[in-house]
C-alpha cells in the first residue's frame, strides 16, 4: 500500500466514526460510544504513522504524493477532483491531530459519561477530527474549502452542545459567522488564484506562482490577504478573535480539541501550506507577523485579569497561536508547526487538568472560588504544572525549545523584525505570569468548602445546578450539563489521556534541538524546499542564547506571579486598585465585542432597518399599493350597478337592448 | 293581411310583458310576464316565417317555447324554494346578491 492509501484511510475512520454512531444512537449502550469513537479516531492515527513510515521510506524528492478518487468536475477549466496530497506538512498535521484527538476522546469517554447527549457529543467529535484531517490532507482549493467550513460547522455544532443554554448558543452562533468571514476570504482568494494560474490544485499553483504574478504585484498581495482573513477567523487573531473565548461554554473536553488539535492550528496550516504564495507576496506575509505579534501581546495582557480559568487558558491559546502565525508568515515554518505541535500538547493537558478541578468544582470555573486544590487533586496538580511550565517556557519542557525557536529566527531576521521579537519576549513573560497566577490561585491557598468536601472523600455536588456564567437553574436532562462530575484522580482513562500528554509536553521538545538534531526541519524539507527561507537557518550559537534569554524571561515570569500571588499576597489586589483604569480595560477584553458592535454590528442592522423602512415599505410597498389601489378604485365604480333589485337589472337590460335595437335601425335606414 | 299588423300586436305583448316585469313584484307574476314576452317574439318570428314562406321561424319559435318551459321550471323551482324558506314574496325584499 502506498502512503495515499493510508491517507484515505486516515479518512475514512473518523467518517465511518461519525456514521456508525449516529445511526446507531439508540442502541449504544453505557460508555459504548465513547470507546468506538476512540478506536475509530486511534486507528486513524495508527493509519497516520504507516503513512509517516511510508513516506519515510522514499527519497526526499519524492515525498509529494497525491491521489485522486475520482473528478467532481472538470469545466471551465476547473479541475474539481476528491484529491488528497500526502506530504510532510500533511503528514505531520495528521500526525498532530489524530494523535492528541485520540487522548482527548479518550478524556471524553469518562469526563462525559453521564451527559444525556453522550452518543450524539462523540458523533460531532469525530466529526470534527475528520472536517480537520480533511483541511489538512485535501489536494486542492476546492476540498480545503470543504474542509475548512466543515470545521467551522463542527465547531458551532460542539460550542453550542448544551443547546438549552442560551449563553453556549450564541456563542456558537458568534464563532460560525465569524468563522464564515474567513471561508468568504479564503473563497475570493480561491477565485483570484484560480484567475490567475488556471488550475486549483496546490502542486501545479505553488510551481506556477512565480510565472503568473508579478512579485509584490497587487493580485496576489489581495489574495494572501484574503487567505490571511480566513486564518485569522480560523486562528482567532486580532480582530477576528472574538469568537474563541465565548467558545470556552462548549464542554471542556471540546475546548482541548478546538485549542489543541483541530481547530485554531487550521490557520497556521493555511499559512505555511500557502507559503509558495505568501513569499511572493512579502507586504502580505508582513501583515500576517504583525497581526500575530499584536494578538499575542493583547491576548496575554487579557489573560492577565480573566477569573474563569477556561477563559485564561482560551486567551494563552490566542497567544500561543499569534506566536505560530508570526513564525510561519516570516519564514519560520519548522519552528511555527513544532510549536504548533508542542502547543497541542501542553494546551490539551492543561485543558484536561481544568477539566479535573471544575469537575471538583461542580461545574463552576471561576478562579474567584478555587483554592487549596493541591493536596487532594495531585495528580490534576502535577499535570498542570507541567502544562504550565511547558506553556511559559521553562527547560527542559517543550514549550521552551519551540517557541524561542520562532523568536531566534524573528530576530535573525533582523531589521524592523526585531521589534516583534522583542514584543514577543515581551509576551513571554506575561505568559509565566498569567499561567502561574493560574496555578497559584487555583491549586494554593486555603482549601475551599469544596476542596475540604474532596478531602473527606466526597465529590461536591450541587444541589440545583446552575449555569457558571450567568447563575441560572438548570436542569440535568439532555442540553445541559449531565448530574455526574469527574475529576482525573478517580477515573483511569482521563488519567491514562492526561499522563500521556504530560510525557509528551516535556519531552516532546527533544524532536528539535538547535544543532543537534533539528528533526522536525529535516523531515518538512522537502515541503519547503523551494521556499527561499529554507536554508536561512538561525546558526546553533544565536539559537542557543535565544533559549537561555528565553528561560531567564520564563522564570522572571514565573517568579513575578510567585511574588505578587504567594509571598505577597494581596498585592494583585494593590494592583488592582492603583491601576484600576487599566484593570477595567483588561478586564473588558479591550473593548473588542463593544468596538466590533458599534462599527460593524449596529451599521449593518441600521442599514438594514433603513432599508426596511423605505426600500421595503416606501419603494415596493408604494408599487403595490399604487395597483391595488386601481383595481380597488375601479372595482367600487362597477360594483355601485350590482344594487341586487331585480327590476332594476331588468329595466336596464331593457333599455340597453332597446337602444341597440334603436341604433341598428337608425343606421339601417 | 299586411305583416305590419301582426307585428304591432306582437310589440303589444312584448311591452305589456316587459312592463309587468318592470312593475309588479310577485315572481310569480314577473315570471308570467316573462311567458309574454317570450310568446310576443315568437309571434313576431311566425309572422316573419310566413311572409318568407320558409320554416326557420317557426323552428325557431319552437325552441323559444322549450327554452320557456325550462326557464318556468327553474323560476317556479325558485319560488317554491322562497316559499319553503319562509321569505317574502316579493322580488324587491330579495336583494342581498349586490356588491
Amino acid at each position: 500500500m502506498t502512503a495515499t492509501t493510508f491517507g484515505w484511510l486516515v479518512l475514512a475512520c473518523p467518517l465511518v466514526g461519525t456514521i456508525v454512531l449516529a445511526a446507531g444512537y439508540r442502541i449504544w449502550p453505557g460508555r459504548a460510544a465513547g470507546w468506538i469513537a476512540t478506536f475509530a479516531i486511534a486507528l486513524s492515527f495508527v493509519f497516520s504513522v504507516l503513512a509517516f513510515i511510508k513516506l519515510l521510506g522514499y527519497s526526499p524528492d519524492h515525498r509529494q504524493l497525491t491521489s485522486a478518487l475520482w473528478d467532481y468536475d472538470f469545466s471551465a477549466g476547473v479541475d474539481a477532483k476528491l484529491q488528497i496530497l500526502v506530504d510532510p506538512l500533511s503528514v505531520f498535521m495528521i500526525l498532530v491531530v489524530s494523535g492528541v484527538s485520540t487522548l482527548i476522546h479518550l478524556y471524553s469517554v469518562s469526563y462525559m459519561t453521564l451527559d444525556r447527549g453522550y452518543v450524539r457529543y462523540f458523533s460531532y467529535l469525530n466529526y470534527f477530527v475528520f472536517s480537520m484531517l480533511l483541511l489538512v490532507l485535501a489536494g486542492n482549493f476546492i476540498l480545503l474549502i470543504v474542509g475548512w467550513a466543515s470545521v467551522g460547522t463542527a465547531s458551532y455544532l460542539l460550542i453550542s452542545f448544551w443547546y438549552r443554554r442560551t449563553t453556549a448558543t450564541s456563542a456558537g452562533i458568534k464563532a460560525f459567522v465569524i468563522n464564515v468571514v474567513g471561508d468568504v476570504g479564503l473563497v475570493i482568494a480561491t477565485f483570484i488564484i484560480f484567475q490567475h494560474v488556471g488550475s486549483v490544485q496546490f502542486l501545479p499553483v505553488f510551481h506556477s506562482v512565480h510565472a503568473d504574478f508579478a512579485r509584490n504585484g497587487a493580485p496576489i498581495v489581495i489574495a494572501c490577504l484574503l487567505l490571511l482573513v480566513g486564518a485569522f477567523a480560523k486562528s482567532a487573531q486580532v480582530p477576528l478573535h472574538t469568537w474563541l473565548p465565548d467558545a470556552m461554554e462548549g464542554p471542556t473536553p471540546v475546548s482541548a480539541l478546538i485549542h489543541a488539535a483541530t481547530m485554531v492550528t487550521a490557520g497556521v496550516y493555511l499559512i505555511a501550506r500557502m507559503h509558495a504564495l505568501f513569499e511572493w507576496a512579502p507586504t502580505a506575509a508582513d501583515v500576517g507577523a504583525i497581526g500575530g505579534c499584536v494578538t499575542l501581546l493583547i491576548a496575554a495582557t487579557i489573560a492577565l485579569v480573566m477569573t474563569d480559568i477556561k477563559r485564561v487558558i482560551a486567551y494563552s491559546t490566542m497567544s500561543q497561536i499569534g506566536y505560530m502565525i508570526m513564525g510561519v508568515s516570516l519564514g519560520a515554518y519548522s519552528a511555527g508547526l513544532f510549536h504548533l505541535m508542542t502547543h497541542a500538547f501542553f494546551k490539551a493537558l492543561l485543558f484536561m487538568a481544568a477539566g479535573s478541578i471544575i469537575g471538583a468544582m461542580a461545574g463552576n470555573q471561576s478562579l474567584d472560588r478555587m483554592g487549596g486544590f493541591r493536596r487532594v487533586l495531585p495528580f490534576t496538580f502535577a499535570c498542570f504544572i507541567i502544562g504550565g511550565l511547558a506553556l511559559s517556557g521553562l527547560p527542559p519542557f517543550s514549550g521552551w525549545l519551540s517557541k524561542d525557536d520562532i523568536i531566534a529566527f524573528v530576530n535573525h531576521r533582523g531589521g524592523a523584525f526585531v521589534i516583534l521579537g522583542i514584543a514577543a519576549y515581551i509576551g513571554a513573560l506575561m505568559t509565566g505570569i498569567y499561567t502561574f497566577r493560574m496555578i497559584f490561585r487555583a491549586f494554593l491557598g486555603d482549601p475551599v468548602p469544596e476542596a475540604v468536601e474532596l478531602e473527606h472523600g466526597h465529590l461536591h455536588h450541587a444541589e440545583v445546578p446552575t449555569n457558571p456564567k450567568t447563575g441560572e437553574e438548570e436542569d440535568t436532562d439532555v442540553g445541559f450539563p449531565g448530574p455526574g462530575h469527574f475529576i482525573a484522580e478517580r477515573e483511569w482513562p482521563m488519567k491514562i489521556a492526561m499522563s500521556t500528554l504530560a510525557v509528551l509536553a516535556v519531552i516532546g521538545g527533544v524532536l528539535q534541538i538547535p544543532g543537534i538534531d533539528d528533526a522536525v526541519t529535516k523531515f518538512l524539507d522537502p515541503t519547503f524546499a523551494d521556499s527561499k527561507y529554507a536554508h536561512t537557518e538561525v546558526a546553533a550559537g544565536p539559537a542557543w542564547v535565544g533559549l537561555v534569554i528565553g528561560a531567564l524571561i520564563a522564570i522572571a515570569g514565573i517568579s513575578i506571579a510567585y511574588r505578587i500571588w504567594v509571598a505577597r499576597p494581596g498585592t494583585s489586589l494593590r494592583l488592582q486598585e492603583r491601576f484600576s483604569s487599566l484593570y477595567v480595560f483588561l478586564s473588558n477584553k479591550w473593548y473588542f465585542d463593544e468596538i466590533i458592535d458599534t462599527l460593524i454590528v449596529r451599521p449593518v442592522l441600521w442599514t438594514g432597518r433603513l432599508i426596511d423602512t423605505t426600500g421595503e415599505r416606501g419603494v415596493i410597498g408604494g408599487i403595490t399599493d399604487a395597483a391595488t389601489g386601481a383595481v380597488r378604485a375601479t372595482s367600487a365604480a362597477v360594483r355601485r350597478t350590482q344594487t341586487g333589485f331585480l327590476r332594476y337589472y331588468a329595466a336596464l337590460m331593457i333599455v340597453c337592448l332597446g337602444g341597440v335595437a334603436l341604433y341598428f335601425l337608425i343606421s339601417s335606414t | 293581411m299586411n305583416i305590419g299588423w301582426y307585428l304591432v300586436v306582437s310589440a303589444l305583448v312584448f311591452c305589456i310583458g316587459a312592463g309587468g316585469v318592470l312593475i309588479r313584484r310577485n315572481p310569480l307574476v314577473v315570471l308570467l310576464c316573462l311567458e309574454l314576452m317570450l310568446n310576443g317574439a315568437n309571434l313576431a318570428l311566425v309572422a316573419f316565417a310566413r311572409m318568407w314562406g320558409n320554416q326557420s321561424g317557426q323552428i325557431f319559435a319552437l325552441i323559444v317555447m322549450v327554452v320557456a318551459a325550462c326557464e318556468v321550471t327553474v323560476g317556479l323551482g325558485l319560488v317554491v324554494a322562497i316559499y319553503r324558506r319562509r321569505l317574502p314574496i316579493d322580488v324587491d325584499e330579495l336583494n342581498e346578491l349586490q356588491g
